[in-house]
């Protein structure tokens, strides 16, 4: 592991550079008269010669193991022959792969050209120049930064709020994180969803009625109109979530209204507890439940009445999605529901409502915007849920809005354009980041509509 | 007014009766509410444990091997490079046809073979290579059933179904039959699920690698998720100043944690993958992905703990002198740190129940192989399950029910500690 | 109905907290000097003793309340006048450590007994809260609340009638009534007062008990909460727990005074103002501990 060589050299250089700073210090202290004389204690002056020595080497080696890849790749084949430069993008890739393949050994040579030989070779010289180069570059900038910092040691340097200001920017750096979360999702999805778009119009992937990717592999067939129709994706994701807001709100809201208003404290301390096991249950686990043992009971029971139910209905499908939204729904509305003032409790109970009309009439309706955001979010998370309906929906995509056939949703054929062998650049791959695309956005509009309407709703009572 | 009053009284009582009815059956409807929920509960987990039970133990057949140098194809003098190559299927086959003299149809010798599982003759040669004595010789042994055989051992399979719907047949079932009345057949604790990775013959399946490839996503994403989260959380609660920076980060953070899960996963695919071109499948690149999913949890619950240390601590250290960053690390975290742990444990949870993103990112492949280091190509216990639960195979059912009693164990340790964890901390 | 009532929600009311029987005034003897009782009692106490948990907040409370009158209870914060006041229309139940024991009556019907309903008994007995409450509804909601929810009205005329008489009762009338499908909550702290009074008195009760119905309210706002409880007391009987003894003096014709859960004394307001006949009265009246 080259890598990791180098990162422990690294650390190393960090080390000796430390405890450097931290003797000279000591050093210089006792000849000026004690460490009382010095502006920091030796060990701040240590951390500080780390720093340097640590923080630009880091960002060298960050780069270069960024940059190494593509370089390496552009010099070897910059001198491939011409005829090989004449393919396609797509088929120099594979052409490339296999320099790489042999150059590690994975692919035979036998299997191979002889430029490709010659160019694993290229490949590899290459590769040991840049993982010399780099060992080498790393190291120097450690050590140039240690020294650097070492020399300054002096009485009056203000070591201890250098360090600090650096590592306040480290914590920045940590909290940015999010920020270049949400970017790197944003420009990853959104670039290839354009790459989609180049090739599918936006208008027949919005608004089409067909969605069957698999068409589109074949060649004569790339950009065939009607292929790619996200409509029947959006209604199966729709009518899954649905059946699962169905289950989850009535029960997760009368569960709270329940454990909140009438339930003893022992009851509430322990049932609540119980009921959010629910929520810590793996979405795997759900889908299971929802493919072998949920699914074939409700065709069965269809059956049974003499109905015709798909073995992946959206119904089961959604159904265990509603039982995972359960808790969720319900803590939401407890925390809404806990935060309406007591006073307006007293002052209908007071005047002589029952319980249940002070909850019906006072309660619920001032507790509203909030109970609303809460379902908000709960539509979100079953719209961006993946694992139930992957194992439990289907995958033929049918525009239907009846709940016992089967239906397929977005986060379903994400998984399917994705997973096991891909081509990337073919629009059936890119199709799943343009989904990606919509799903982020249409569960972030969600997210901050439901944000703001509950942080409106606290504000109000608060 | 007392008029008033006195016609109001009886309009009431008159109306006492239905909204008394009316009050009850709301209650009814939440008492049903969470009687409903619970009822989900009891469902989800009995047919989960039902189903899973019976994978823990396995079942053996005492076949009576007869080592036959020329079945083998090797003597008892060859080389242990040779025995490896040596034909013990053949033993196995012709020890069975020995056991069932009567059977002689081709078919029936095909069924006869199936009631053994093809990890049998690996077995065999392990202990034949061990002690190459035995070659020549005639012992009774105790083999791995077949899944299928297995599974009507164990009770699953009953003879009333009509024999065309399932694998295991009459003759079959009669051969099971009379080795059970023989005494010749056994349950034992399934030791090779807890050590072996995926196969294709559900009683060869375990789950080592698939726990193996889950801890070493767990520790990249602790790792990486931890300090950056306590990090983050302290800057944002104690060095942040009110800006739009500041807005913006916090705004993601909320964001972040509600985005789903997939979508990480495609990050992961389109950034770690095919831009640095991280090695696909491999635990790295699981643990990044599951980090950044996971870090809003560990900053979110972070913040709240950081911000519940009473601020008499930060003005008695910074009234001695210490600066901020002292204060914060020496006396903030120590005693934030309980609860911290707590969020971190929590987000450590939902990381190792988490299996979507890691489809994205190739962490699907069939893993035998115990993955050796984070490069590894590796699969995680959900991301099993996942598999298994795909297979056709009977056999497979009760290994994903099994696998999910693991993963739920795990899930419940650790969410019992950060409970612990929580009630230690209130006690303070 | 008392199951219902008993929820996590229900607090205990401030006085409650740091009662502590063992002060440096032994009243645990004491009886109640004065006049409890009154010849054309609206609702008599006997007896009353409330406990929260272990701690008991009123001891042996005998007191009337009589027909069309004010009586106002005074005494130092933790006396326990609050919650003698809330066990009136046992909003108590809705507190679940909360124990009543003792007999109280209203017109000479048991209210705690078994055949007793909270809700009539509720409609009947109404109450104002210290903090003006009003529903996040308009303000002709908030006093149709009542009448709607007990079936007091059977026409739209009928309500638009109870809700205006209620307004006007409140002396509210004249400000909301070109606003009355604005929210409740969006008027000055006197006024949502004052809808909080008409709310009460839109179910025609008979009696209104008041608990510091001004104390979050600034002078100008209690002058005219108070002129009112002055002509309220024609049509109902009122009580009213107040922590201003020039309030009590203004409002009421009879006082009683509270000290650590025990009726220390209670008379003609006048006199118990001017003469106040045990020493623990006097101190209070004269400023010395309150």
């Amino acid at each position: 592991m080259q890598t990791s060589t180098v990162f422990l050299t690294l650390v190393a250089l960090c080390a000796v550079s430390f405890f450097i700073g931290r003797h000279k210090s000591r050093l210089i202290g006792m000849a000026g008269g004690g460490l009382q004389t010095l502006h920091s204690l030796p060990v701040h002056y240590g951390y500080m010669a780390a720093l340097w020595a640590g923080l630009p080497a880091l960002l060298v080696f960050i780069v270069w193991l960024g940059v190494e890849a593509p370089v390496i790749r552009n010099l070897v084949i910059a001198e491939l022959p011409a005829e090989v430069l004449a393919l396609s993008l797509d088929e120099l890739g594979l052409y490339y792969n296999q320099v790489v393949g042999v150059a590690l050994g994975s692919v035979d040579v036998g299997v191979v050209d002889a430029n490709q030989v010659t160019a694993a070779h290229r490949y590899n010289e290459l590769l040991t120049a840049s993982r010399g180069l780099k060992m080498l570059l790393v190291s120097l900038v450690a050590v140039i930064g240690g020294l650097l910092a070492v020399m300054r040691v002096k009485p009056d340097l203000r070591a201890r709020n250098h360090v600090e200001d650096i590592f306040t920017w480290v914590l920045f750096a940590c909290s940015s994180i999010a920020v270049f979360t949400t970017l790197g999702i944003v420009l990853s999805v959104l670039f290839e969803a354009v790459r989609f778009f180049q090739v599918i119009p936006m208008n027949d992937f919005l608004f089409g009625l067909q969605w069957s990717p698999q068409m589109a592999i074949r060649a004569d067939q790339v950009g065939a109109s009607g292929s790619f129709g996200f409509i029947p994706l959006l209604v199966g994701t729709l009518l899954i979530s649905m059946v699962a807001m169905l289950i989850a709100v009535p029960i997760g809201l009368m569960s709270a209204i329940y454990l909140s208003e009438y339930a003893s404290r022992r009851f509430r301390a322990v049932t609540k507890p119980v009921l959010e096991i629910l929520a810590g249950v793996p979405t795997v686990v759900y889908g299971f439940f929802a493919a072998l043992t949920v699914a074939p009971f409700i065709r069965n029971l269809g059956e049974s009445i003499g109905l015709s139910v798909a073995s992946e209905s959206a119904l089961a499908a959604g159904l265990v999605m509603g039982i995972m939204i359960i808790p969720f729904v319900m803590s939401l509305s407890d925390d809404i529901i806990s935060a309406v003032p007591n006073t307006l409790r007293e002052a209908s109970l007071g005047m002589g409502a029952t319980m249940s009309e002070t909850i019906r009439k006072v309660l619920l309706p001032a507790a509203l915007p909030g109970i609303v955001g809460g379902i908000l979010l709960a539509v979100s998370r079953a719209i961006g849920e993946t694992m139930i309906v992957v194992m439990a929906a289907g995958l033929s995509a049918k525009l239907t809005i009846n709940p016992l056939e089967a239906v397929t949703t977005i986060t379903v054929q994400i998984v399917t354009l994705l997973v096991g062998d891909q081509e990337f650049d073919s629009p059936k791959t890119l199709a799943a980041f343009a989904l990606g695309l919509v799903l982020f956005f249409v569960t972030l509009l969600l997210n901050v509509i439901a944000l703001y309407v509950v942080r409106k709703y606290r504000e109000q009572y608060e | 007014m007392s008029k008033d009053a006195f016609k109001n009284t009886e309009l009431i009582q008159a109306s006492l009766k239905k909204r008394y009815a009316r009050e009850r059956r709301f209650q009814l409807f939440g008492k049903l509410a969470v009687l409903l929920g619970f009822v989900f509960l009891f469902i989800l987990l009995f047919d989960i444990v039902s189903k899973g039970t019976p994978a823990f133990t396995q079942k053996q057949l005492q076949i009576a091997v007869d080592f036959d140098p020329d079945k083998l194809g090797v003597d008892a003098s060859a080389s242990a490079e040779q025995l490896r190559q040596a034909n013990f299927n053949a033993v196995i086959k012709s020890s069975l046809r020995d056991m069932f003299p009567e059977v002689t149809s081709r078919g029936d010798k095909k069924r006869l073979y199936r009631l053994v599982s093809i990890g049998a003759e690996y077995a065999l040669r392990d202990r034949v290579i061990e002690d190459p004595s035995l070659i020549g010789q005639r012992k009774d042994f105790w083999l791995l059933a077949h899944s299928e055989a297995a599974g009507y051992l164990k009770g699953q399979i009953s003879r009333e179904l009509p024999e065309v719907e399932r694998k295991v047949k009459d003759i079959q079932m009669d051969w099971l039959d009379q080795l059970r009345d023989k005494g010749l057949t056994k349950s034992s604790f399934n030791t090779l699920f807890f050590l072996e990775g995926d196969s294709r013959e559900p009683e060869l399946a375990g789950i080592r690698a698939a726990l193996q490839g889950s801890f070493f996503t767990l520790v990249v994403t602790f790792l990486l998720a931890f300090p950056i989260g306590v990090f983050a959380a302290v800057y944002l609660e104690e060095f942040a100043p009110r800006n739009r920076i500041t807005d913006l980060i916090e705004i993601n953070i909320n964001n972040l944690a509600a985005v789903p899960s997939i979508v990480f996963g495609l990050l992961g695919l389109a950034v770690f993958i095919n831009f640095f071109e991280l090695p696909r499948s491999a635990p790295l690149v699981g643990g990044i992905v599951l980090s950044l999913m996971t870090l809003p949890t560990i900053i979110i619950t972070s913040r709240a703990s950081i911000q519940a240390v009473s601020p008499s601590i930060r003005e008695a250290a910074l009234g001695v002198g210490a600066s901020k960053i002292q204060t914060v690390f020496h006396h903030v975290l120590p005693v934030a740190m309980p609860g911290i742990l707590t969020g971190s444990i929590i987000g450590m949870a939902q990381a190792l129940g988490e299996s979507a993103p890691l489809l994205m990112i190739g962490m699907v492949a069939f893993i035998m192989e115990v993955p050796g280091g984070v490069t590894d190509p590796s699969t995680v216990l959900p991301v099993q399950i996942f598999l298994w639960a795909d297979s056709p195979e009977r056999g497979f059912t009760e290994k994903t029910s099994a696998a999910i009693m693991v993963l739920m164990g795990f899930l419940i340790v650790m969410n019992a500690l950060a409970i612990y964890l929580r009630r230690r901390f209130e006690v303070k | 109905m008392s199951t219902a009532d008993a929820n996590a929600h229900g607090a205990v009311p401030d006085e409650a907290v740091g009662l502590d029987v063992q002060d440096h005034v032994d009243v645990a003897h004491y009886e109640t000097i004065g006049e409890p009782y009154v010849d054309n009692a609206k609702m008599s106490a006997r007896n009353v003793n409330v406990y929260y948990a272990d701690k008991q907040a009123i001891m042996d409370v005998s007191l009337d309340i009589g027909e069309n009158e004010v009586l106002s209870m005074i005494g130092p914060s933790g006396c326990g006048k609050s919650t003698f006041l809330r066990s009136l229309n046992r909003m108590n139940d809705i507190i679940p450590i909360c124990e009543v024991k003792g007999d109280i009556r209203l017109d000479g019907e048991d209210i705690y007994g078994s055949d007793q309903d909270t809700v009539l008994l509720r409609a009947r007995v109404g109450m104002v809260f210290q903090k003006p409450n009003p529903f996040p509804k308009t303000i002709y909601e908030n006093v149709a609340y009542g009448p709607r929810i007990h079936g007091l009205a059977h026409s739209k005329a009928e309500m638009d009638e109870i809700v205006e008489t209620s307004l006007r009762r409140a002396s509210l009338w004249d400000e909301v009534k070109d606003v009355l499908e604005q929210p409740g909550t969006g008027l000055s702290g006197g006024q949502q007062q004052r809808l909080c009074i008409a709310r009460a008195i839109a179910v025609s009760p008979e009696v209104i008990l008041m608990d510091e119905p001004c104390s979050a309210l600034d002078p100008i706002a209690t002058a005219r909460i108070e002129e009112l409880i002055d002509e309220l007391k024609e049509r109902f009987t009122i009580a009213i727990v107040t922590h201003s003894m020039q309030q009590a003096a203004r409002v009421s014709q009879r006082t009683a005074y509270f000290h650590l859960g025990k009726l220390i004394e209670v008379g003609d307001t006048k006199q118990i103002f001017t003469m106040p006949r045990h020493e623990l009265t006097e101190n209070y009246i004269t400023g010395r501990f309150g």
